[in-house]
């Protein structure tokens, strides 16, 4: 088991609201002492100078595809864990829409048991609402609950029957449990491949209109008003749905919401050249909307950034731009876009970092492993000034579907810490 | 001048760029009116036609400026539905250049078809037209025409009617007019109209008779009953003909000397009314003639230095 000393590390733990420099002495995997003037004992050798470095609870990433059953070609349970822990995140939520979906206690136990097996990560499943993710049945929450699941969501596809989703909702209060909503009016979006606006009309591609979101996020927060069941809005991407989550929250509809790093780093301009590493659902909206995102950031409208990690192979993206899929791969750049914000003065650290642990965690409510004296080791090292390029090479994630390939990108997790071991460390 | 790999579009185009190729085809159109309709500027080089959707005119257009130009053709037609089963286009092209071809003139209904085949490929690459995007030797054409009718585009105010949504002719036209110092106006269906259209410099009017008042050129685009899809953009092809057909009645509001062209292949009775398809203001042929020459400008420019 490890034995480890870090010496002098900044320690940013949105959970104590701590951010100061200081020492950690883990012996036998758990944490011995964390304190200013500890110091090494002999018998450490393997110490780790912290200059420089942010020492971090473990980051949770409560949206992901892992693609596993099903899918392996894209990605499976031990190469997606594996591209997560070199993002820095120690708890991941898989979305669903597997092949089967995740729509029954047996594939929910099927993914958390495999995770298990690979000691590098927690894996959280979010189950179907609807059984096939047809919009047609609810799940059988009770059992998909008892079986580990921690969320329900037919994400990749909304619950197109309001009065479905309202059943949903209501069936959730029995198990205080959560639904998450993607966002989309069908009837907007179809046969569309990017946002509609200025870059849609130029390259003659079919819009989105960001309409199609903000009317879906409106029909979400009012079943949860009528039902008062517990709501949590996927992938916000548009300035209206930011502002209509905010009202909903000044009333006290029991709502949360979640942006990915893509919606506040890059706009629809980055479809151009009919780029399909640009292409996901929601699609990449316009500067005004990117603002938004980062004033909802700011203003804590939106409780946490999750990744929306979706591989897809080569087949899937080097295709027309209106054939080509859905989708990011987010877990191994979602750090260094996040720090960006800090960078330009708008997130402090202690937010950022709120913003990929706590805040998560509050949304799915589990309390994760402590940073303190007694705790298993489990932590997220950041050296915030590290400059890497993605590549097909250098990522782990078996699929490569990212506009940042082979872009310089800087800060990123140098070694994370899981059940008391080193489960990913930077060469 | 640069070295140009590629036509894709419009988009990528300078002026100086276009009035080279307007001049260029000038000469071309001479060769067109000799007695022997043939120079041998591209002898020896393969040029490959792929229409995945159905076209005669500008097919036969590109195959004859490839003749004229001594270079040999051969073309694949494909129906949408063999692509729909996963024929992959990167493939077919990469097979056909194994096979020592020297340029890809593409039609296919994806926007961006063009762009992709021309990173996959050391060809030069002639977009026909993808999708809703762009149609760059339409645009070219009819300048050529207008410039030989007017003398000079510079100034000219042209009115562009019709299904604007789906038309790649639109798009590729508004950027050349713009380019060329015209100024452009476009109307239709407002369920036609892309929106932010402005932002390739045409101004909107939904007011038909507004939007041609003036003009000095109308091009009334066809409905794409095929690119629809979903629900009808408008109630009826006789509500469209009555309210945003180009009869005699709304072309008198034009200026006298105004021309009409029209992409092709019209739909009669719709967008243009029967009795203006044969008056001499009407430049549909002048427009197939100058077709030719341009692509024959365009082949040589890419294909002559290799």
């Amino acid at each position: 088991m490890l034995d480890l000393f870090i010496r002098a590390i900044r320690l940013i733990d949105p959970f104590s609201s701590r951010d100061e420099v200081t020492s950690l002495l883990i012996i036998n995997g758990r944490i011995e002492a964390i304190g200013k003037d500890i110091d090494a004992p002999s018998a450490v050798n393997n110490v780790i100078d912290g200059k420089g470095l942010w020492l971090t609870p473990g980051l949770m990433d409560i949206h992901c595809h892992l693609r596993e059953p099903g899918e392996e070609y894209k990605e499976d349970i031990a190469s997606g864990t594996m591209s997560a822990v070199a993002g820095g995140f120690t708890t991941i939520c898989p979305m669903p829409n597997t092949r089967p979906p995740n729509d029954c206690a047996s594939i929910t136990r099927f993914i958390i048991e495999k995770g298990e097996s690979y000691k590098r990560a927690r894996a959280l499943p979010i189950a179907c609402i609807t059984k096939g993710q047809k919009g047609e049945e609810l799940t059988e929450f009770g059992d998909i609950l008892a079986s580990g699941a921690i969320a329900f969501s037919d994400d990749g596809l909304p619950v197109r029957d309001a009065s479905i989703m309202r059943l949903a909702l209501e069936y959730s209060r029995n198990f205080d449990c959560l639904i998450i909503s993607h966002a989309e009016e069908m009837s907007l979006s179809k046969g569309g491949a990017m946002n509609e606006g200025r870059m849609s009309t130029i390259l003659g591609l079919k819009g989105i209109p960001s309409a199609c979101e903000d009317i879906a996020v409106y029909r979400d927060i009012r079943l949860a008003e009528l039902t008062g069941a517990r709501l949590h809005i996927a992938h916000v991407s548009t300035k209206e749905a930011v502002r209509l989550i905010m009202e909903a929250k000044q009333r006290g509809v029991r709502v949360t919401c979640e942006t990915a790093p893509h919606y506040f780093s890059l706009t629809e301009d980055a479809v151009d050249g009919y780029n399909t590493l640009s292409k996901m659902n929601p699609p990449l909206r316009t500067e005004e909307d990117r603002e938004a995102i980062i004033e909802g950031l700011k203003d804590g409208i939106i409780d946490c950034i999750a990744t929306d990690h979706a591989p897809h192979s080569i087949l899937e993206k080097e295709c027309e731009f209106e054939r080509a899929m859905n989708g990011i791969i987010g877990f191994e750049t979602a750090v260094p876009l996040g720090l960006e914000l800090v960078r330009q003065g708008i997130l402090d650290e202690l937010s950022l970092i709120h913003l990929f642990t706590k805040g998560p965690a509050s949304v799915i409510g589990i309390e994760p492993e402590p940073v303190k004296a007694g705790s298993m080791a489990e932590f997220t090292v950041i050296d915030p000034e590290r400059e890497f390029i993605p590549t097909k090479e250098t990522l782990f994630s078996k699929s490569h579907n990212t506009p940042f390939l082979n872009k310089k990108l800087r800060g990123r997790p140098v070694l994370t810490a899981y059940n008391g071991k080193i489960v990913f460390k930077l060469k | 001048m640069y070295q140009m790999k590629h036509l894709l579009s419009i988009r990528q185009l300078k002026r100086e760029d276009i009035e080279f190729l307007l001049s260029q085809a000038e000469a071309f159109k001479e060769v067109l009116s000799r007695p022997i309709k043939k120079v041998p500027a591209l002898r020896g080089k393969t040029i490959v036609n792929l229409f995945f959707e159905p076209s005669t005119r500008t097919k036969l257009s590109f195959e004859l400026a490839a003749k004229r130009l001594s270079a040999d053709t051969v073309s694949i037609s494909k129906s949408m539905s063999s692509l729909e089963k996963g024929e992959d286009l990167i493939d077919t092209v990469k097979n056909i250049e194994a096979m020592k071809a020297d340029c890809f003139v593409i039609r296919h209904r994806a926007s961006g078809a063009a762009h992709l085949i021309a990173g996959v490929t050391k060809c030069p690459v002639i977009n026909a037209g993808d999708g809703t995007n762009e149609h760059p030797t339409q645009a070219l054409l009819d300048c050529l025409t207008l410039k030989e009718h007017f003398g000079n585009i510079r100034g000219l105010r042209v009115a562009i009617i019709g299904d604007i949504l789906h038309s790649r002719v639109a798009r590729s036209d508004i950027l050349a007019l713009m380019l060329m110092g015209a100024e452009c106006i476009i109307s239709g269906p407002a369920t036609m109209m892309p929106k932010d259209i402005e932002a390739l410099g045409a101004r909107v009017c939904l007011d038909v008779k507004e939007a041609v008042k003036d003009a000095d050129c109308i091009i009334c685009l066809r409905i794409q009953r095929e690119r629809q899809g979903g629900a009808r953009l408008f109630p009826s092809l006789r509500e469209y003909a009555m309210f945003f057909g180009l009869s005699p009645e709304i072309f008198s509001l034009t200026k006298d000397d105004a021309v009409i062209m029209h992409p092709g292949p019209v739909n009669k009775g719709v967008e243009l009314s029967p009795e203006l398809m044969n008056i001499k203001q009407t430049l549909i042929f002048q427009q197939v003639t100058s077709g030719v020459a341009v692509r024959m400008a365009v082949l040589a420019m890419l294909l002559a230095g290799q």
